[in-house]
């Protein structure tokens, strides 16, 4: 009996073991990444597993050549989180509250969106970007990255708005908050985590970008960080080291974030896909 | 949905001594309502809606280089459709679309739910090593595709060197052999996959009460036995999700193909997403690109359907 605790306690170090194991093999291709960028003098040649002595000059070529469309990355994807927010938020609350006709239709059509491709939205949009002046710049980018976060931030919090009690907005409609005025004062401040969540999925997809940023720029004018990687690696063959660093860096926000807010982002991908 | 239809009357009714009109009253109400709707309706419409249309359209008409200086794309009946599907390549995309779409799947499914259950049960330090597994699937696809290219180097990546050192073939032309590269697309694109199924059927298996597998092993089930009696058929409205999501977002792929191989070699990992940028933004020709996308489009609807129609049966 005495020995019982302890095999159950081995165990469970067992399974904790096993879990670090798969952590290292997962997250190996994101190691040698940043070992690579380390490296920058082993150019084409085999990469040594471990940095024996740091190396910065990959980072500070990448910061040179990439800084300016991290830049441009960070400001497209805020642009886009904003107008994503701004529509989906009132959006959300509508078609959680008011119970319009058409309600179910919209939001059937807002799951099914989920069926475009990126690429034929991409084929049809840039014919009218060209019609309407929107190529190479950052308002026509930051729309069509709002568009990957819209639908998914309309599911994620209209499923958490439904749930606020009637009785709170009803008090605050009887204390002759407008529909505007409620939503403002009440909603939103109570829907604090879903509005996080939300914003921090438009952020990644935003960042994450890569069609919108290649077909709809034709000029370097507006180029984020994922098309400038991809095209470093056509022009910098031998210069992984720095192709690396610059790929380390746009890697970053996605680090901070789940740091940062792990929660929202496990409640994130369970709440918005599977509501 | 029902607790707004019962608010809603209940407003207007309230008595309001002061409202001369109460029906003009509530159309005012009704229109303000919409205007929290319609932006988001509108961009949709403008955003997901309009380019469904217009690619039939386009579908139809004859897009050059020039077009873009003369704004004239005419009409040109199924032109572009009958030489789309005479080419030879548009059979291969199709080909390895769903081969992709399909292996990708397979992989990541199985192995994000073997991660689930794994978790599933408690151990110290489970909940950090579950959320740190999140990261590849947070990074960019086109930067986790340059990373793998490096990773995947013939001569002098590190799986070949890593192979060689085990004294296995340590020249694997892994993206550079047409017969060897879609594989390689597939695996990376499971490694991509793996955190977002695992957290999905993680929440799922959350879901599954204890008591269940509690009895199963009084009763002295094995734990396969449980888990085919009891987690598999639990889990199936979360792994019909996964896998409906998971589909979606395969078939569609674009970013990782182009930063691991560009469709090549060869054309050997070229799908129906990497076929419609080529024909569009490589070679300008937007109807013949319209022609594929429309094809790609097809191939989700019918599968949307399929799942729609599973979950209603489902559900009655």
């Amino acid at each position: 009996m005495a020995s019982r605790p302890s095999t159950a306690s081995r165990r469970r170090w067992g399974s904790t073991i096993a879990g670090v194991i798969v952590l290292c093999v997962m997250l190996f291709p994101l190691y040698w990444m940043l070992n690579t960028a380390l490296q920058p003098a082993a150019g084409l040649l085999r990469v040594a597993p471990v940095p024996h002595n740091l190396d910065l000059s990959g980072f500070s070529k990448a910061l040179d050549d990439q800084g300016g469309h991290l830049l441009t990355s960070l400001v497209v994807s805020l642009g886009a989180v904003v107008i994503c927010l701004a529509i989906a938020a009132p959006a959300a609350y509508g078609l959680a509250r008011f119970g319009l006709r058409g309600t179910r239709t919209i939001v059937f059509g807002t799951l099914i969106t989920q069926m475009v491709p990126g690429i034929v939205i991409a084929n049809a949009l840039y014919n009218t970007y060209v019609d309407l002046g929107l190529v190479n710049s950052y308002a026509g980018l930051m729309l069509a990255d709002a568009s990957l976060g819209i639908p998914f931030s309309i599911v994620l919090m209209r499923s958490f708005m439904v749930s606020i009690p009637g009785e709170v907005i009803e008090a605050a409609q009887v204390d002759g908050a407008g529909a505007l005025r409620t939503f403002l004062r009440v909603v939103l401040p109570m829907s604090r985590n879903a509005l996080i969540t939300s914003g921090l999925f438009a952020f990644l997809f935003a960042w994450s970008d890569f069609m919108f940023a290649l077909t709809l720029n034709t000029t370097d004018d507006v180029k984020p960080v994922t098309l400038g990687i991809y095209q470093y690696i056509g022009a910098h063959v031998g210069d992984w080291g720095s192709v690396m660093a610059a790929s380390v860096l746009s890697a970053v926000p996605a680090a901070i974030l789940l740091v940062v807010a792990q929660k929202y982002i496990a409640a994130g991908i369970t709440g918005g896909s599977v509501k | 949905m029902t607790t707004s239809s019962i608010t809603a009357p209940a407003a207007v009714v309230t008595p309001r001594d002061t409202v001369p009109d109460p029906a003009r009253q509530r159309r005012r109400r009704t229109l303000a309502r919409w205007g929290f709707v319609a932006p988001a309706v509108v961009f949709m419409l403008l955003f997901f809606g309009y380019p469904l249309v217009r690619n039939v359209v386009m579908s139809f008409q004859h897009y050059t280089p020039k077009t873009f200086f003369t704004g004239r794309a005419p009409f040109n009946g199924t032109d572009n459709w009958s030489h789309v599907f005479r080419d030879a390549l548009f059979g291969k995309a199709l080909w390895h679309t769903l081969v992709f779409t399909a292996g990708s799947l397979l992989g990541q499914f199985c192995i994000g739910l073997a991660l689930a259950v794994f978790f599933n049960r408690r151990f110290p330090l489970g909940g950090v090593l579950r959320s740190l597994i999140l990261l590849p699937w947070l990074v960019p696809m086109v930067v986790s595709g340059v990373v793998w290219r490096r990773i995947l180097d013939q001569d002098t990546g590190v799986l070949n060197s890593f192979l060689d050192t085990l004294g296995l073939p340590g020249h694997t032309p892994w993206l550079t052999d047409p017969g060897m590269a879609l594989l390689s697309v597939i695996l990376v694109n499971i490694w991509i996959g793996i955190p977002f199924n695992m957290v999905i059927l993680y929440g799922g298996l959350q879901e599954i009460p204890r008591e269940l597998y509690e009895a199963a092993s009084l009763d002295g089930a094995s734990a396969w036995r449980s888990f085919r009696s009891i987690t598999l058929p639990m889990l199936r409205p979360v792994i019909t999700v996964v896998l409906v999501l998971g589909f979606m977002s395969t078939v569609k792929i674009l970013d990782l193909i182009l930063a691991l191989t560009d469709g090549g070699p060869a054309d050997a990992t070229q799908t129906l997403g990497t076929l419609t940028y080529q024909n569009s933004f490589v070679q300008l020709d937007f109807g013949a690109g319209a022609v594929v996308g429309n094809v790609l489009i097809l191939i989700s609807a019918v599968f949307a359907v399929l799942y729609l129609r599973a979950n209603r049966t489902e559900g009655k």
